[in-house]
């Protein structure tokens, strides 16, 4: 009886102890970032581009944040173009005993699964086969090839919570499959199509692996596909095994302008989901 | 439309038959057994051992999921069988968050913050606890090394971990806890006696899942862990995984005849770890929910 209550003590001060590890461990991480990034950030950073030499001494991070911006923009629409009609298919009455339908889930579940540096060696290989050397072009492919399976991971998983009554109604009204999976599946679906896509988006910007053999890395602002494009993470990576204290400041103001990228487009898929959810019935 | 979902479904495929005729030149030239076996990594001499980085990965891997296994259930369980309702209401943004940090951010709070603290602990644990087999500083050098590598994944997978396993503890039905509770079990009891053992694969599952991450995971560890190409023998030993040992290198890919062929090949065995554990993982996944239903 004494050992059953002592168990019972013991366990539960383990458990808030690891509770408060772990969200522990996301203050201090923060509050690294902030404390060392903020401190470094100076507001004409974000405007200039570097200046000074071989790890830009002085100037800013501009060529990081518009090729990060440049990658991950158009890797997000592409992604999206390929996840949501693949998605829709994905929505058939009978998806539990359809062999096609559940070896597509299984699929993403394992691109899901597959290192962002394995892509990165794919979309090199692409690249090489294609031709191209390091570029916008072949950065824009790889972090689609990351960003796939997360969006279309969320957008299957919101468009199967679309009732299969509501389907039925819209079937029963004489809808063609074509018009119920736009009018009612993507319509209903809206708020976590969305989400599924700023998902994306905040993984895509933040990944720095896939982009190592594929876009190279720039002073400038890239013009053309054709030409390579600097990112953010890869800032951060190079300016730290700089020489320099300036440039390391660099690096750290870059992971500080990096992480409130993030923060924020997590923010605000919440709030426009939030937003656009009152306009559907589920 | 279909077009589409068959691209997805082929995917996985076209990715490892890319990796394969990409490193075929090089399995061609060595047999895969040797390749795996060895630990001489001389490029420019047509060495390639792949042992140092496949024992550089296991080493940082299995440090991590050890740190991070007890910490991540734990609080699964926490979060799942004790706290309030507006406890977890604030715990699952945090955990999104945590999940959404980029690598290169955990990376930097590699540098900053655990590569200093594992340096400053280094002496003192070798001169205490040196003789334990693994805890030896006798070749310790720099905080950069596979206890940081370690820490930093741990951190870093364990939104995965947590995600998972209170998805798996919520799926057990409330009235087998109801049933044990009014038999007279306390909290913990009916925790570890019912919803532990009910749960199991689908904690085991959470487990891979978090465990195929670490594998995989690149830039944080890389600049952490030292990367020099041994097999370390110590937690305060540099070690080289796989991950980083391609991307350290893609720069002088072309120049050594064989070298660009060798990391693609270290890229397709990384790609087929993960995919199995993957798979397993989703297998086990499977088995809990399919139980539950019923």
């Amino acid at each position: 009886m004494r050992w059953r209550r002592i168990e019972e003590r013991v366990f539960g001060v383990l458990m808030l102890l690891a509770t408060a590890v772990v969200v522990g461990s996301l203050v201090w991480i923060a509050g690294v970032i902030v404390y060392r990034g903020a401190g470094a950030l100076k507001l004409s950073m974000l405007v200039q581009l570097p200046r000074g030499g071989a790890y830009g001494r002085e100037g800013g991070i501009l060529n990081g944040i518009v090729g990060s911006v440049l990658l991950s923009l158009p890797a997000t629409i592409l992604a999206g173009m390929v996840a949501l009609p693949a998605c829709i298919i994905l929505q058939d009455e009978h998806a539990g005993r359809n062999p096609f339908i559940r070896s597509a889930r299984l699929s993403l579940d394992v691109l899901w699964g597959v290192p962002s540096i394995v892509y990165g060696a794919f979309g090199y290989i692409l690249m090489v086969y294609m031709g191209l050397r390091a570029s916008l072009l072949a950065g824009i492919v790889a972090i689609t090839f990351v960003q796939l399976p997360i969006v279309a991971r969320a957008i299957d998983e919101v468009m199967r919570t679309v009732p299969l009554e509501l389907k039925e109604a819209a079937f029963a009204t004489g809808a063609t499959r074509f018009e119920v999976a736009t009018r009612v599946v993507v319509r209903q679906s809206l708020p976590g199509i969305l989400t599924g896509l700023l998902l994306g988006f905040g993984r895509g910007i933040g990944d720095a692996a896939a982009l190592l053999f594929t876009a190279g890395y720039t002073d400038g602002i890239p013009a053309s596909l054709t030409e390579p494009a600097a990112s953010l993470p890869l800032t951060v990576f190079y300016l730290l095994g700089a020489p320099y204290p300036e440039a390391r400041a660099k690096a750290y103001a870059a992971a500080f302008v990096l992480l409130a990228i993030v923060l924020v487009v997590s923010v605000v898929s919440r709030l426009a989901t939030a937003k656009l959810r009152r306009s559907t019935v589920i | 439309m279909r077009a589409v979902t068959v691209f997805l479904i082929a995917l996985p495929c076209i990715l490892a038959v890319a990796l394969f005729l990409r490193s075929r030149p090089i399995l061609e030239r060595v047999p895969v057994l040797d390749l795996l076996t060895s630990d001489v990594w001389r490029p420019s001499r047509g060495e390639f051992g792949f042992l140092p980085f496949l024992m550089g990965s296991a080493w940082v891997t299995i440090l991590a999921m050890a740190i991070a296994t007890p910490l991540c259930l734990l609080t699964a369980i926490y979060v799942s069988e004790y706290a309030s309702p507006a406890f977890t209401a604030v715990f699952r943004p945090v955990i999104d968050v945590l999940a959404g940090i980029p690598s290169i951010v955990y990376g930097l709070w590699g540098v900053l913050a655990i590569v200093p603290a594992v340096e400053r602990i280094a002496p003192f644990v070798g001169r205490h606890l040196g003789f334990v087999p693994g805890l030896s500083t006798a070749s310790f050098v720099t905080g950069d090394c596979v206890l940081s590598g370690a820490v930093v994944l741990a951190v870093m997978v364990a939104p995965v971990i947590i995600a998972v396993s209170v998805e798996v503890l919520g799926a057990v039905p409330r009235e087998l806890r109801e049933a044990a509770l009014s038999v007279g079990a306390t909290k913990w009891q009916t925790v570890k006696l019912v919803v532990l053992r009910k749960s199991f694969a689908g904690l085991v599952a959470a487990v891979i899942l978090g465990f195929a991450r670490a594998l995989g995971e690149t830039m944080a560890v890389l600049m952490v862990v030292g990367n020099v190409a041994n097999v370390p023998g110590s937690i305060f030993e540099a070690a080289y995984p796989l991950p980083a040992l391609i991307a350290n290198n893609y720069g002088e890919m072309m120049s050594v005849p064989l070298y660009d062929s060798a990391l693609l090949l270290a890229a397709l065995v990384l790609l087929a770890v993960v995919i199995l554990f993957n798979l397993g993982a989703r297998a086990a996944l499977k088995l809990v929910t399919v139980r539950f239903r019923r």
